[in-house]
């Protein structure tokens, strides 16, 4: 703070600090300390409020303890989110690596611009641009009928397939930009100091520039399994009856039942059991938190 | 053990630009070759060449008497030493060490004797599992070479790795390089743009400019007869002067000046009548206080003295304002002649040159 108000002056560091806590109170500490509270509280009628039946309890939570359906949708939206975020690594690292190392820095500005310029249309509109080209009568079918690889029209749009591709479009550069970050920061030098002591490509990657660009990866797989995991607008566009996402129930909840308190309770049951799940994960490959805040 | 290194007329380019042109040199096996020369005049691009980055525009390199074009780096027998080593800073020294090993195949327990092994030797006992950043500027150094022997390589090639160090661990780390490479046999090949790295270390040096490999020739013989101007001025100091070649008898040449005539060796390249250069080396030149008939000499004054330790430079205003520089021996009963002393200043025609300017390639050789 010293150092903030010696380098800005006073007023300046004041309005910084001021507008940083407004962002974090405003913005995100009160409204979930909000919903934490009504989650804990029963949906009562009006004049019910305030009055004996108004009472903080863990039934709501219970609730989802009690539903298997609600479970199982749960642990979908984990398995397919996980599966997305796989798609998305698997997908990005050898373009973030060609980005990084191989393209010259002007072909690589060019070639970011046609990567981001996608991200500038809402993401509404994108998931809607896959129902069109997913759909029975699409473009996909027509192509893929045209050119004789399948007879007749395939249902793309049944199952989590279809969410699956939305979400890969959706977020796939949440994946790309940590992860060439990471490797564009490693030496080339090394990269080549393996090739001349006689790795080949893959073990160069492997004990090279992988180790190196871990915490690129890791923080771009919780960026793209938090964002999939709490994804609401590619889901209700792109499942069917039989793909339900959790945050569609957690709407239904809010919106539909007007139950907020269920609501915020099954909110924070997403929150705290992705965390767990992330965590867990970052045990198993032996990754740090400190390493995805760099 | 080594092999012989042959680049046989090759040359680069980089778009327009030709960063290496038709270098004709043969590196003998065990050899200890530097490439010297000034920044950007395509000493690297050499490195890079022979290692296997890139594959020459034209020409060959042939490494015991084998074309390696489209033979990638990692199956070539050399190693290079990074200049700024590149050492892998995840892995413990050990596996840095043994990574060439481990890309064999080589089990972990024989790869950890080979560490210790290759540890003893660069002396760097007890660092096996330590960091890389645990480790001092010399220490890093010592574990790159370590690296790069671990593959056994036929050919060393290291791109300036001491520029680095402080100037105490340079040289101590030039005798133990000379040393590693005399214990291995290991034919080196040396980048530096630092002239007395070269001198010191190599049993033969190329001097390049401009991508052109202007001299390629013992320490001794680069310093003491320069083909050309370029590796006269490049390697160590010289008073210059610019004339015009008069005569020639016996390989010594008249030359004219405006500051009078001096007799000198003639160069290649140069015959009566060229407008040219005269090259003397400061250590070469004497002060008097008389002309000396059978040597060259020139009337100065003392403008400026610099001790530096064991010998002070003595710098000397002829009558038309240039100076010229005087190298002496430090010797506290001999001292050197007073600030504003008139005196002479003498060459012997033996020992110096008069020489074209640098091969730029363009012209035939």
């Amino acid at each position: 703070m010293q150092e903030l108000i010696r380098r800005y002056g006073i007023s300046l560091s004041v309005i910084m600090a001021a507008m940083t806590a407004f962002w974090l109170l405003a913005l995100v500490v009160i409204p979930n300390l909000v919903l934490f509270k009504f989650s804990f509280r029963l949906y009562l009628p009006v004049d019910q409020l305030g009055g004996p039946n108004d009472v903080y309890t863990l039934k709501n939570y219970i609730t989802f303890f009690d539903s298997p359906i609600h479970i199982n949708v749960f642990f979908a939206t984990i398995m397919y989110s996980s599966i997305v975020t796989i798609i998305c690594l698997i997908v990005t690292y050898p373009i973030a690596y060609m980005l990084a190392k191989v393209l010259k820095p002007t072909d690589t500005a060019t070639f970011f611009l046609v990567l981001l310029i996608p991200l500038w249309v809402s993401e509404i509109l994108r998931s809607f641009a896959w129902f069109i080209i997913l759909s029975a009568q699409g473009p996909l079918n027509a192509f893929l009928v045209g050119i004789g690889l399948i007879e007749k029209p395939i249902r793309w749009i049944t199952g989590f397939q279809a969410v699956v591709v939305g979400l890969v479009y959706a977020y796939i550069l949440f994946m790309l930009l940590p992860i060439y970050n990471a490797i564009q920061a490693l030496d080339t030098n090394q990269i080549e100091a393996s090739q001349d002591l006689g790795a080949s490509t893959w073990r160069t990657h492997w004990r090279v520039v992988i180790p190196h660009s871990k915490p690129g990866i890791a923080s771009g797989c919780v960026m793209v399994f938090m964002l999939c995991a709490g994804s609401v607008v590619v889901p209700s566009t792109l499942a069917s009856t039989n793909s339900r996402w959790f945050t569609e129930i957690i709407q239904q909840w809010m919106f539909e039942g007007l139950d907020w308190n269920v609501g915020s309770a099954y909110a924070f049951l997403l929150l705290v059991l992705c965390i767990v799940f992330v965590s867990l994960v970052m045990r198993v490959l032996n990754v740090r938190l400190v390493d995805i805040a760099k | 053990m080594s092999e012989d290194v042959h680049l046989s007329q090759i040359s680069m380019d980089f778009g327009s630009f030709r960063a290496v042109n038709n270098v004709e040199v043969t590196i003998k096996p065990g050899e200890f070759f530097s490439f010297l020369g000034p920044s950007g005049c395509g000493k690297t691009t050499i490195l890079r060449l022979i290692s296997g980055f890139m594959d020459p525009t034209e020409g060959a390199i042939k490494i015991g008497g084998k074309d390696m074009r489209g033979i990638r780096p990692n199956a070539r027998p050399t190693a290079l030493i990074f200049q700024n080593l590149a050492l892998f800073p995840l892995m413990p020294i050990w596996e840095n060490i043994t990574f060439g090993l481990e890309v064999r195949g080589v089990p972990k327990a024989i790869r950890r004797a080979k560490a210790e092994e290759l540890l003893q030797l660069v002396d760097l006992h007890d660092s096996a599992d330590k960091r890389v950043s645990q480790l001092s500027g010399g220490q890093k150094q010592r574990v790159a070479i370590a690296r790069a022997l671990a593959v056994e390589p036929k050919v060393m090639l290291l791109d300036e790795p001491l520029s680095a160090l402080d100037l105490k661990l340079r040289q101590h780390m030039r005798a133990e390089l000379r040393a590693i490479q005399k214990r291995t046999g290991v034919t080196f090949i040396y980048i530096t743009h630092d002239q007395g790295e070269a001198l010191a270390m190599s049993d033969r040096v190329g001097v390049m400019s401009q991508g052109v490999l202007q001299q390629v020739a013992t320490p001794q013989e680069i310093y003491n007869n320069p083909t050309n101007g370029f590796v006269a001025s490049f390697v160590g100091e010289n008073n210059v002067f610019t004339g015009r070649v008069k005569s020639v008898s016996d390989g010594i040449a008249v030359f004219d000046t405006p500051k009078g005539n001096f007799s000198a060796k003639l160069g290649q390249n140069v015959s009566v009548g060229d407008t040219s250069k005269l090259y003397v080396r400061p250590e070469f030149c004497t002060l008097h206080r008389e002309a000396d008939a059978k040597a060259n000499s020139i009337a100065v004054e003392v403008s400026e003295i610099a001790f530096e330790g064991n010998f002070v430079n003595v710098f000397v205003k002829d009558h038309s304002g240039d100076t010229h520089m005087v190298q002496v021996q430090n010797d506290p009963a001999v001292p050197p002649p007073a600030l504003q002393t008139s005196c002479q200043m003498v060459f012997n025609p033996a020992s110096c040159m008069i020489l074209a300017e640098a091969n730029t390639g363009h012209s035939g050789h």
